[in-house]
């Protein structure tokens, strides 16, 4: 047996979750009270974590770095969130939520998790209901539902295009009722920078208070981390400019596996980069794709042409346009799924045929879409041989319904109306399914160190289905952590509080203390940016949405390279007793200049194409399948976790192998 | 409700209604004014009778003095308030681009309409006080006919005051332009008839001072 | 194109600080405000001075960090927009920017251009919340219909952002619409109704207390509010605080 232990209970899956909830340890109230909980990271996973254990009993100290918990990035989230809820009577139900995760994952799931994420979803809907979440209703007065890409049923709940806004306001809510409880001593604007383990146990973390630059010990029984993924490590992706791996790397470094890094979520509806300025990317709602037709030119002439502004896209007759998505996958067409959408994208501007001044972008046209409901709303009406303006009129005017806040946002930041010309849309690096290792309790490796939603790798395999991140956050925080936790802290009623001048907070603190005062001191000549704009740019070229053995060889070893650069030439300004942003971005970035290497080592390792993660190598040489992703479930169907040793390339790798019990393992077809 | 009356919000209604008070008793102060115009009989009768009433003498006319106190009092207190609200000004503020002149100056507006109240009670309010109710004379005669409209014509023979009159209504009629409908989002009437109140008010703000400087500038040219 | 620009440099919060004058080149009309502000930050970097802090996040406009007062305007000249979704062709070529931090007494300076917003947190904690448990056991959501209209109403009030721009720009300093647009959304809610009282109390209580300024009604903060919030919403708070204060 390899020394992961999934902790998976025995029985029937439907049975698992209950069965196993009904013999847990639990922790008597008046025990509750003797016990701190640290949460990192307040979004989705933590906040409702963190909201939840403070109603159970349990002392919480939750920690964030923006000023407030309202602004983690889970806030950006538009489409929505899943639940087996089946309202709509179309024959969803737990099993049919489990089997399309675990099927959109590709295969790289652990059945087990997967199934309790389903069984519970259900009850994350009347969870946030009742804590008044505004979702959309119909004129019954009943919750509306969606539809979203790569299944068969009406499943997600949504509130306008801000569901996730919505959903971390409701466990906001739920966190500031404890708060003023004095359940929860909230930390804003303070950052984890290690993790302190005592006799093997997670005991505490050391944190810095982001305004004064004072280095503070916090303990508690357990830690939870909360922090989201690593999109950053591409510096440019639709996280937030914050957005880090720190704390689920500085756990890696103190013991806990890391997951499949390698598996990251390739969005392919994003309003292109325009320069190199550039400092984040606007993701623009995959529902777009419902009613857009992608293309780009046939001919290179016209291709030139378009960039020097000497034609423009809707002079191009329908000939002389590639739908290369419906060419290539006549089945769904604009509708394949997201990794799939941005592998084709990306072979179309590598060939050359990208439609801006950078070479990265398509056309993503609603023109078809804007006549066909032209149409359907003359007929609607009456209007017989109603002209083409007055179709254009009435299409319009559905479209702007449908889509009218991207359309308009999409306005704001590159000034061109997208009702008259074809939008440019390029992929960007969105989610990262890759996190810490844990098993089915959630926790890490090591003992009583917990993770939770994006920043753990648990439920979405190689590729997350949409409107699926916000349920697996809500899923975590709600109603797993907080049942998994008392098990392990039923040992703990006993310990009481847990001193913070031991020698291992002690040490703890000296090792922060030295890599600020080392970044402060560095007279480098670089900045921080400048590093990680190189970091990012690697990982796009070589590590990016199509790998192959060469440039993942390369990629390793430039990321070193650029690591020992950055360790000698980089430049932080100000003082370490301040608030500094610089010397936050400085720590963050040395963080994804380590994982950026075992990154690319992880997906060197896995020599097949799954999910997010596409190697050249590995493709269908024949049949109707020819040229798309080749899974091989032969040698690469387990969890990739990595155990620390210094060097990222000198990373261990054990292997958690994945078994599929109540699924049949098949190849994605979308042809 | 003690604390009703500490809090942001209900000194805002407060003020919201004593400002429907002195709209309500404005409106009254117009319509028997512009009898001077039409008939200066009615006018004396009915100044008499208001001058004379006890119910209005006694019960209203206090509530009056109370509500234009209240408001100029809780005016300037809630302005102080506001103020040290920001402690640091900005360097540059660009305040016409969300927001109304009037609205962001009623402070100013009022303090010019308190200084012309202060005339006008100088004018008519003390010299009625002092006939009434210190020498005595409840008769509201003299020379054995009422003498309101004539004391009216005679205070508007000097163009000075006719001049102070007419600016002072224009600030009434800026206060009110915001004044109005502010009254009504205080007291939380923001509902479908928002917008036909809001014309209304705008027409209220400009037609009654306007009336007022219209019956000002008649008795100063037809005397 | 080449822009001047006056910051708000304030070293902390016991600082006095002032407007500094910098210059940057070459800005393209495509980039974002905050990218503009990179653009500075690195040049500061390059010759050794210190960049200017200003707080931002998701760069999309929903987070709600960025805050920026530009030439005399919460989020700037643009409509419905936050700093970080305000783009460069907003400006002319040799244009002036002046770039102050949010102003008011509830919200210190911590540097530069980064204020202290807790006091939204703590209106927040004093009553901006349904109190329910967590369980799995919570009634079905479909067990109280709710109307289309209201729940596109709550929907319109909790867009909300709390990002402060409502504060920044009113001139009394009020945080009535962002504190309104909370509580309206509870109140437009069944499952508001229970604490409706309490709730509007304690959270305008807490708001008094915080210091911020009265409601004068100049609209200011709507005008200026990235996400559109209405004026309705603080006149439904004035009825519910009247309400509340009626029945005790």
């Amino acid at each position: 047996m390899s020394v992961l232990d999934s902790k998976i209970p025995a029985g029937p899956i439907k049975d698992k979750w209950t069965s196993y909830k009904d013999k847990i340890n639990l922790v008597n109230p008046a025990n509750k009270r003797n016990i701190d909980v640290i949460v990192v990271g307040t979004g989705l996973a933590g906040g409702s974590a963190a909201a939840t254990l403070a109603e159970l009993g349990y002392n919480v100290k939750a920690f964030a770095y923006q000023d407030s918990p309202r602004r983690a990035h889970s806030i950006a989230a538009q489409g929505g969130i899943n639940a087996a809820k089946n309202y709509q009577g179309d024959g969803d139900s737990t099993y049919r939520l489990f089997y399309d995760t675990v099927k959109g994952g590709d295969y790289r799931s652990r059945e087990a998790n997967v199934y309790r994420l389903a069984e519970v979803s259900a009850n994350i809907i009347d969870q946030c209901v009742a804590q008044g979440v505004p979702f959309a209703r119909d004129y019954g007065g009943l919750l509306d539902n969606r539809s979203f890409g790569g299944v068969l049923v009406s499943r997600t709940f949504y509130a306008k295009g801000q569901t996730g806004q919505q959903l971390l306001l409701g466990a906001y809510s739920a966190m500031n009722r404890q708060i003023a409880r004095g359940k929860i001593e909230m930390h804003n604007r303070h950052e984890m920078l290690d993790v302190v383990k005592i006799d093997g146990k997670a005991r505490g973390i050391i944190a810095r208070n982001l305004v004064t630059g004072e280095i503070e010990r916090h303990s508690a029984h357990a830690v939870v981390i909360a922090t989201g993924g690593y999109g950053n490590v591409y510096f440019l992706s639709t996280n937030a400019m914050g957005s880090n791996v720190t704390a689920a790397w500085k756990i890696h470094k103190k013991g806990a596996f890391f997951a499949n890094p390698c598996y990251t979520q390739i969005h392919p509806t994003c309003i292109p980069r325009s320069g190199d300025y550039q400092s984040k990317l606007t993701l623009m709602s995959e529902s777009l794709r419902n009613d857009g037709r992608i293309w780009v030119p046939k001919n290179m002439e016209d291709v030139m042409a378009i960039r020097e502004g000497r034609k423009k896209p809707t002079d191009l007759s329908e000939d002389e346009r590639d739908y290369y998505l419906e060419r290539r996958y006549p089945a769904f067409g604009n509708l394949v799924p997201r990794d799939v959408a941005s592998r084709a994208a990306k072979e179309r501007c590598d060939a050359g045929y990208g439609v801006n001044a950078t070479g990265e972008a398509v056309y993503l046209d609603f023109a078809s879409a804007i006549e066909r409901y032209g149409k359907e709303q003359a007929k609607i009406q009456g209007i017989n041989n109603p002209s083409a303006a007055k179709v254009y009129e009435l299409g319009q005017a559905i479209v702007e319904a449908k889509y009218g806040n991207l359309f308009q946002m999409y306005e704001k930041i590159v000034d061109e109306n997208p009702y008259k010309t074809p939008m440019m849309i390029y992929p960007a690096t969105h989610y990262t399914m890759g996190g810490v290792w844990v098993d089915y309790n959630l926790m890490t490796t090591v003992p009583g160190l917990y993770c939770i939603g994006e920043a753990n790798f648990s439920d979405h395999g190689a590729n997350r289905l949409g409107a699926s991140a916000l349920m697996q956050g809500l899923a975590d925080g709600y109603f797993v952590l907080p049942y998994t936790i008392g098990d392990y802290l039923s040992d703990d009623i006993r310990t009481g509080k847990i001193p913070t001048d031991s020698p291992e907070f002690d040490q703890a603190e000296k090792e922060v203390k030295e890599k600020i005062d080392f970044f402060i001191n560095n007279n480098g000549t670089k900045s921080v940016d400048h590093f990680h704009k190189r970091l990012g740019k690697v990982m796009w070229d070589k590590v990016g949405m199509a790998r192959n053995e060469k440039g993942l060889k390369e990629a390793m070893a430039e990321i070193k390279a650029i690591r020992e650069e950055f360790w000698k030439e980089v430049k932080v300004p100000g003082t370490a007793n301040e608030l500094n942003p610089e010397l936050e971005k400085a720590g963050r970035v040395a963080d994804f200049l380590e994982l950026g290497e075992l990154f690319a080592k992880d997906a060197l390792t896995r020599n097949e194409s799954c999910g997010g993660h596409f190697r050249e190598e590995s493709v269908e040489l024949d049949g109707e399948q020819k040229g798309e992703a080749k899974r091989n479930d032969q040698d690469y169907a387990y969890v990739s976790a990595w155990e620390y040793k210094g060097e990222p390339a000198d990373a261990v790798l054990h292997k958690e192998e994945l078994e599929f019990n109540d699924i049949e393992l098949k190849q994605r077809s979308y042809k | 409700m003690s604390g009703f009356f500490k809090s942001s919000i209900g000194r805002k209604v407060t003020m919201a209604l004593s400002a429907f008070f002195l709209m309500f008793f404005l409106l009254q102060h117009f319509a028997i004014n512009i009898l001077s115009v039409f008939s200066p009989d009615t006018f004396n009768e009915v100044s008499h009778f208001m001058g004379t009433n006890p119910l209005i003498q006694y019960a209203l006319q206090p509530v009056l003095l109370f509500g234009v106190i209240y408001h100029f009092v809780m005016g300037f207190i809630l302005e102080f308030k506001n103020r040290s609200a920001r402690v640091v000004s900005y360097a540059k503020n660009n305040g016409g681009a969300n927001s109304t002149w009037v609205s962001r100056n009623m402070i100013y507006s009022g303090l010019f309409i308190l200084i012309f109240l202060i005339i006008h009670f100088m004018d008519f309010w003390i010299p009625e006080i002092n006939t009434k109710y210190i020498v005595g004379d409840m008769s509201g005669l003299h020379n054995g006919s009422f003498r309101y409209f004539h004391e009216l014509q005679e205070k508007f023979v000097p163009i000075w005051r006719v001049a102070l009159y007419c600016l002072g209504f224009v600030f009434l009629a800026l206060h009110l332009l915001h004044g109005f409908n502010s009254a009504f989002q205080s007291v939380g009437a923001n509902n479908k008839y928002t917008n036909g109140l809001k014309g209304f008010g705008k027409a209220y703000a400009i037609l009654i001072p306007l009336g007022f400087i219209v019956i000002a500038l008649f008795h100063h040219f037809n005397h | 194109m080449n822009l001047t620009l006056k910051i708000w440099r304030q070293k902390d919060a016991n600082d006095k600080g002032k407007m500094v004058d910098y210059k940057v080149t070459d800005i393209s009309e495509h980039m974002s405000f905050l990218e503009m502000m990179d653009v500075l930050n690195e040049q500061l970097v390059a010759s050794g001075d210190e960049p200017v802090a200003f707080d931002h996040d998701c760069r999309e406009g929903i987070c709600g960090m960025c805050s920026m007062y530009i030439n005399g305007e919460a989020h700037g000249p643009d409509r419905g927009v936050t700093t970080c979704q305000l783009h460069m062709r907003m400006f002319k070529d040799g244009d002036t920017i002046t770039i102050e931090p949010w102003r008011a007494k509830a919200f210190p300076v911590i540097k530069d251009l980064v204020v202290d917003r807790t006091s939204f947190e703590r209106i927040q904690q004093a009553g901006g919340y349904i109190s329910v448990n967590t369980s799995g056991n919570t009634q079905d959501a479909n067990a109280i219909p709710i109307s289309k209209v209201a729940a596109d109403e709550a929907m319109d009030a909790a867009t909300c952002i709390g990002c402060g721009a409502c504060v920044a720009s009113c001139k009394n300093s009020s945080a009535m619409l962002f504190v309104g647009a909370k509580v309206s959304q509870y109140a437009l809610l069944p499952q508001g109704q229970v604490e409706a009282v309490e709730r509007v109390q304690n959270m305008v209580a807490q708001m008094d207390l915080e210091g911020f300024g009265n409601c004068t009604n100049t609209g200011a903060c709507e005008v200026e509010c990235p996400k559109g919030i209405s004026l309705e919403n603080i006149a439904r708070m004035n009825r519910e605080f009247l309400r509340a204060s009626l029945k005790g």
